[in-house]
Formats: structure tokens, sequence, C-alpha cells
């Protein structure tokens, strides 16, 4: 590892609030990539079904 | 070679095809990208030396160099689909190209806000208005344009049809951020990856920013696709493909008949 310990991984060398304010926003923007199709998929999938349920009755 | 060329462009545009290949694919390219994108965030934030000027804020490059490429990649794949789509009316195309705009904004917006981090340590200020950051501020608006244009036209084909125009000539803002830093005077570093000359970075920060952009770009796959998919989902949601689809897989969820 480049750094001596873990709080000076943390400390990055006094630039600890840009480094890991940059990590934070990239871990939110790829997490919200992944999580939105699924929900979108999720709502439409029962849209469909209730859709199909009502067809069957 | 050309007819199967030929047939390939014809399976594509069909969505029941895309629909089942992708999801095979989708597993593939979540798995190659969340590999490579460990091993160089692990790499580039713990292993990869600081820099000797910037000390270690220029590990932001990690994100920000990625999210720059690709949310550019992006948008000229949203183009040339929005292309393909007015000349030869493949409806599939559309799509993709729609989908798109919302992942790329989200790049561009990722880019933006790391670039201003970077900079406050590194220039003394979050933003300027020099070429680069401005013409970079340009694409996020040009994605949403397109976003905007598919919430504000209801029908189908006419919001297609001024999406695609929007993207293809809003693509002369690539070349622009491409070669602001070189063109104009501006306090934004030049390109730190070239195709064309060996990188001055030294190996062990380079490979891991190889590492990231390769994993984002698998990751932008796996996010495209899967929104491709519910479109199709919707779209098609009358046909019996379909329905069979559903049926089999609400079988295997919950062992019961719908």
């Amino acid at each position: 590892m480049f750094f001596d310990d873990f709080s000076s991984f943390l400390y990055m060398g006094g630039h600890a609030q840009y480094v890991w304010l940059s990590y934070g926003l990239a871990t939110v923007i790829v997490a919200i990539n992944f999580i939105s199709p699924v929900l979108t998929r999720k709502k439409i999938i029962k849209d469909i079904e209730r859709q199909l349920r009502r067809e069957q009755k | 070679m050309w007819t199967r060329l030929k047939r390939l462009y014809h399976k594509m545009g069909s969505p029941k095809w895309f629909y089942e290949i992708t999801t095979r694919w989708s597993k593939w390219f979540m798995a190659v990208g969340s590999i490579l994108m460990l091993t160089g965030v692990v790499w580039g934030l713990a292993f990869a030396p600081a820099d000797y000027l910037q000390g270690n804020s220029f590990r932001i490059i990690y994100i920000h160099v990625p999210a720059s490429l690709l949310s550019q990649s992006a948008y000229i794949i949203m183009a040339v689909a929005g292309l393909v789509g007015l000349v030869w009316k493949m409806k599939m195309s559309f799509v993709v190209g729609k989908v798109i705009a919302p992942i790329g904004a989200s790049l561009a917006i990722l880019s933006l806000l790391t670039g201003a981090i970077w900079g406050k340590p590194t220039w003394g200020t979050w933003w300027v208005w020099d070429a680069r950051l401005t013409s970079m501020l340009i694409l996020l608006f040009l994605y949403f344009g397109v976003i905007a244009i598919y919430n504000a036209i209801e029908n189908d084909e006419m919001a297609n049809k001024a999406a695609a125009v929007l993207s293809i000539v809003g693509s002369i803002n690539i070349p622009v951020i491409k070669y602001s830093v070189e063109w104009w005077n501006t306090l934004h570093q030049p390109a730190t990856i070239t195709l064309t000359k060996k990188p001055t970075m030294a190996p062990e920060m380079f490979i891991p920013l190889m590492l990231t952009i390769l994993g984002f770009y698998c990751w932008f796959a796996v996010w495209v696709f899967a929104r491709t998919r519910n479109e199709i989902l919707f779209k098609e949601r009358k046909t019996n493909w379909v329905k069979k689809l559903l049926l089999s897989e609400h079988k295997k969820t919950t062992g019961a008949q719908l």
C-alpha cells in the first residue's frame, strides 16, 4: 500500500474531503443507474400482470 | 460477410431478440465490469503513488476521467442511434438513443462535480468559464434537451425524430470538448490519454485508470441494456411472448399461477 497505515489512507495527505466526496458522489450516481431500471421494471411488470388478470376474468 | 451483417442488423431490430440476448450479455458485462472497477478503484485509491504536484487529490482521476470519457462516448452512441433510426427507420435504434440520455446526463453531472471538487485544491477554484468546462456543461444541457423532448412530446414517432435531430446537431459539441484544451488557453490540463502517444503517466498510475475506464464502459452497457429491456417490455406488453415470459417468471418466483 502507498500509505503507512489506515488513518493516513483516510486522511489522504490533507485532501480527504475532496477525494472522499468525489468517490461518494460516484457511488451515489452509479447506485442510481443500477437501481432505477430495476424499480421501473418492477412497476411495468406489476402493471402488465394486473392487465393480464383482468383479461382472464 | 455482408449477408451475415444484414441478418444481424435485422435481428437487432427485433425487440424479442434484443431482450433475450442482452439478458445474457448483461451478466457478463456486470461481472467483468465489477471486477475491473473494484481492482481499479482499490489500486488507484490505496496503492498508486501520490502525484508529485497535486498530492493525493489526483486520485479523483479514477472517477473523473472515466465519467468524462463515457459521457462523451454515450453522446456519440446516442447520436448514431438517432441517425440509424432516421435513415433506416429502425425502431430499436430510437429506443437505445432514448435510454442513453438520462445515463449520459448522470455521467456528465458526475464529470462536472468531480471536476469542480478536483479543481478546488488544484486551481484554487471550483469553477471557471473556460472552454473545456463550458463545453462539458453544454453537453449536459444537450442531454437535458433530449430528455425534455421525450417528456414533452406524447407522440412516439415525433419525439423520436425530434430527439434524434437534436442529438445529431448537438454532436458538433463533441470535437469542441475534445480540442478545447488545445484550441484555447484553458485552466484544464491537456488530455491524460491519447491514442497516438505513449502515456506520460507512470504505469502504476495509468493501469488502474485503464481498469476504471473499461469497468465504467461495461457498467454503462448493463445500464443501457436494463433500460432498453424495460422499454421493450412496455412497448410489447400486449404481445404473446411478453405474456409468456412474465407467466414463466411469475411461476419461478412464487410457484403459483397468476
